[in-house]
């Protein structure tokens, strides 16, 4: 197991020098001079473009702005926000514990929702339940996470006045944040009625981040839990007299839920692409939105930092999910 | 005993209750994230809604809903007579706030003036780098930093700024957000501590609203200063919930969950116009959209034949179709809310018969042409590419083959400056500032050819009005030569001017009190709820 990790974390280092290799290019690749576009239609004069453009590093030879890049990296220097002027590490700090505390309530709903349903569906396979789940994740499957979250708004918070709007709290409730996680930080505040409006937040932009894993996840769920039900071993433990539950609960899930775990860790990734949309329709302050603004304002240093740090997240949440296997199936070995 | 104590704590606590229950919040919900709270260095108006326009003050500030001048933290100032320095006399007993984080000991004062602008104009000043990669963007377009060779402390309330040459359109830039007063004393203290880069984060001014806490990239929260030098705000706090998507931001207003929101899609403000609970302000944008020809190139350098395309141009389908509804057709390179806006200038005239007719007495048959079309979209033209097929079709209907080009924003902005760029340039301008100079001169000086005068039009006479307009103190002497220079400009015909943007405000019905700025700005000063 230890040997399986360290083999891991190794592989982790060449595939972050591809990343930053990969990021460099592409925001290189990029047309037009990033110094200019800072400028917009006001120009500036050659003097200051070519003060500009040492002071971000611009005026020299891309290895050496690559090595420099890999320097800076190495001593965890994202670089600095061409915008704001502050660390790009700092500031995706900042913004992270939003995102991720989101991205978690997502998982968690997708994936107990989604299990839940891809069981039923399989064990009562072709019944209406069965056509009424697997069509409703088609179509989750394929919503536009733009037009879905306005509809939502539409609904529950404009019609309805069931939900706010966007944010992630109350705007009467002022307190500090310690811990970046709102649900945390409401409840030790103390403040009567924070929590609660927390959770209302919530609510909305979690049930969209979730609606694509959702679907992916009890899709997969049904069909691992088709192949596994469908297994001799199956039959000899209904044939020996076990509880329907039992059977399906211990002996069939337990081995579908290999291929379902895989599902749920490349999920991650998926959800912080999706993460991008919500937070900017929900007015979240996350990285996804942090980064459609840099991208807005082509602040290029944030995008390619913004871009490692969120790569570099979802390696480790794959790394997690590899050790997490071990756990579901102890059948599978590390060495 | 006891229930005389306790009588008094429930009367206080309810005191206390309806005091608080009466609190009057205002919530703005703000387009985007602010860059930082020192206005100086960044140019986006959402950054200095946050900072400069509800924390600082300036030494001359602009009039709510005007483009006109008053007095702010200067009561008065003079230019000397051979225009080589201007003297501001500050008003006296101006407090800064006070915060968890900073106790002011003293009231503002000249060195409190000379620090803002030095720490922007001397390269060793020890502020002049405070944060990396800071720049001073509008100290240096403004002509600030060479304009301006050293500030000098007269006595406690009085400075001087000594210019390296006449130049009345510094004046100008007074009120700009760069131009706003910072606390000495305060900076001192982070120097001493260490702690330079929380200028940036932690503002501390004059203005009408106390910075309490931002939360990155969620909510800005301010409460009234109650010292303010122009008298206390009738809200006790302001709100500023940063909201990006425009569709949400109307679902919020219409929710109740905002009060005022700024840049509404304009496909919805017929719906919130018809909204009782609500009312939409609306007033024209301190902007112009155009066309710019290449002057120098045959047969663009010929007058007569750029009039002659002018004419070919249906103006009025142009804004209805690319603007819906928020634009209005310009006649001029100023937008009409200027002080200076010459509104004699004849209408603009469609008619592509006398237009064919005239570009056969030019001698032009043939004629094929490059029409520009920006890449992005920009308040003063939401859709170039639309707008340059329609120019695309006029002409063709007047026999003048156009083919449309676009590129990538950068090299558009790079290479539309080129002396011999071949073809018209569809772009425009927002204004810094309320002096004319920031169009006519920026847009169409001589100065400007090769970059920001896309049309690379030198006009003798119209250069020398704009040129002598610099350095003439006397303001209705000025208005008489801009508005001579914009004749000139009509009938020579640089660009052909496409539309101004009209700016949409939405709010709430019970909101009383705001003022649109026709430079695009937000404010609320003197804004209350009912």
């Amino acid at each position: 197991m230890l040997r399986f990790t360290l083999n891991r974390l190794l592989l982790m280092i060449p595939t972050f020098i591809g990343l930053t290799l990969i990021a460099f290019v592409f925001i290189r690749l990029l047309p037009g001079d990033p110094v200019l576009l800072l400028a917009g239609e006001r120009g500036m004069s050659a003097e200051r473009h070519a003060e500009l453009l040492a002071q971000f590093g611009f005026d020299q030879p891309y290895w050496r702005q690559y090595l420099d890049y890999l320097t800076g990296l190495m001593q965890a220097d994202f670089g600095i926000s061409f915008s704001t002027k502050r660390p790009v590490l700092e500031e995706f700090m900042a913004r992270f514990p939003a995102t991720l505390e989101l991205s978690i309530c997502a998982i968690i709903l997708a994936s107990v929702l989604g299990i839940t349903a891809g069981i039923i569906a399989a064990v009562k396979r072709g019944s209406w339940f069965d056509q009424i789940t697997m069509g409703g994740a088609l179509v989750g499957y394929s919503m536009p996470i733009f037009w879905w979250a306005l509809l939502l708004i539409i609904l529950f918070s404009a019609k309805l006045g069931w939900t706010p709007v966007s944010g992630r709290l109350g705007l009467m409730y002022f307190f500090p944040h310690k811990t970046g996680f709102m649900l945390v930080d409401s409840l030790m505040s103390g403040e009567k009625g924070a929590f609660a409006s927390a959770v209302r937040h919530l609510i909305l932009p979690t049930v969209v981040l979730a609606t694509i894993p959702l679907a992916v996840i009890a899709r997969q769920t049904r069909s691992a839990m088709l192949e596994v039900l469908g297994e001799v071993y199956m039959m000899t433990a209904r044939s020996k007299g076990l509880s329907p539950a039992r059977v399906v609960g211990l002996h069939a899930l337990r081995n579908a839920l290999i291929p379902v775990v895989t599902t749920i860790g490349l999920q991650v990734s998926v959800m912080m692409g999706g993460a991008i949309l919500t937070e900017t329709i929900f007015s979240w302050p996350g990285i996804g939105k942090w980064m459609i603004d840099a991208i807005t304002r082509r602040d290029y240093q944030v995008v390619q930092g913004g871009l490692l740090l969120i790569a570099l997240f979802v390696m480790i949440v794959n790394l997690i999910v590899d050790l997490l296997y071990g756990l579901v199936n102890p059948r599978v070995r590390y060495d | 005993m006891k229930r005389t104590q306790l009588f008094t704590t429930t009367a206080v606590l309810t005191l206390g209750l309806a005091a608080a229950a009466q609190a009057q919040t205002l919530v703005y919900c703000l387009e985007g994230s602010p860059e930082g709270f020192d206005p100086a260095p960044y140019t986006a108006g959402t950054t200095f809604d946050a900072s400069s326009h509800a924390v600082y003050d300036q030494l001359i500030e602009f009039a709510p809903g005007s483009t006109d001048t008053v007095p702010g933290l200067a009561e008065s100032w003079e230019v000397a007579d051979d225009g080589l320095s201007i003297t501001f006399h500050l008003r006296e007993g101006v407090k800064f706030q006070t915060t968890s984080y900073f106790t002011p000991t003293r009231d503002m004062n000249a060195d409190d003036v000379i620090f803002s602008f030095m720490r922007q104009l001397d390269k060793d000043h020890p502020w002049y780098a405070y944060a990396p990669g800071i720049s001073w963007e509008y100290a240096d377009s403004t002509g600030m930093t060479s304009g301006v060779s050293e500030i000098v402390r007269v006595d406690d309330h009085t400075v001087r700024f000594e210019l390296t040459r006449p130049d009345v359109t510094l004046l100008s830039a007074i009120p700009m957000d760069f131009g706003s007063i910072m606390s000495k004393e305060y900076a001192d203290q982070l120097e001493a501590a260490g702690t330079m880069e929380r200028l940036n984060t932690h503002p501390v001014g004059t203005g009408p609203f106390t910075f309490l806490d931002y939360q990155q990239d969620a909510v800005i929260r301010y409460e009234t200063f109650q010292d303010y030098w122009n008298g206390a705000q009738p809200i006790d706090n302001l709100v500023m919930a940063i909201t990006i998507d425009p569709g949400v931001r109307q679902q919020k207003l219409i929710a109740g969950e905002c009060d005022i929101i700024p840049y509404p899609n304009p496909s919805d403000i017929a719906s919130l116009q018809e909204n009782s609970d609500l009312t939409v302000m609306q007033q024209e944008g301190f902007n112009v959209g155009y066309l710019a020809y290449n002057t120098l190139q045959p047969p663009f350098d010929n007058a007569a034949v750029r009039r002659a395309l002018n004419m070919a141009i249906n103006q009025d389908a142009i804004v209805d179709a690319v603007f819906q509804g928020t634009g209005r057709a310009a006649v001029s390179p100023l937008p009409p809310t200027s002080w200076a806006f010459n509104a004699d200038l004849p209408a603009h005239v469609y008619d592509p018969e006398a237009a064919r007719a005239a570009l056969e007495a030019e001698g032009v048959t043939g004629l094929s042409m490059k029409i520009w079309a920006m890449p992005v979209q920009r308040p003063y033209n939401p859709n170039a590419r639309r707008m340059a097929e329609m120019i695309q079709a006029d002409f063709a209907a007047v026999g003048v083959d156009a083919e449309i080009v676009s590129m990538e924003w950068g090299e558009y902005l790079a290479q539309s400056g080129e002396i011999d760029r071949d073809g018209a340039v569809l772009l425009g301008w927002t204004g810094d500032n309320a002096d004319p100079d920031n169009f006519l001169g920026v847009l169409l000086g001589c100065d400007g050819v090769g970059s920001n005068n896309r049309a690379q039009w030198c006009d003798e006479d119209f250069d020398n009005l704009i040129q002598e307009a610099r350095v003439t103190a006397d303001e209705s002497a000025r208005l008489e030569m801009y508005l001579q220079a914009q004749e000139i400009f009509a009938e020579e015909a640089p660009w052909f001017t496409v539309a101004n943007s009209v700016v949409t405000m939405p709010m709430r019905a019970n909101v009383t009190g705001y003022v649109q700025d026709p430079l695009g700005m937000h404010r609320f000063l003197g804004v209350s709820k009912d």
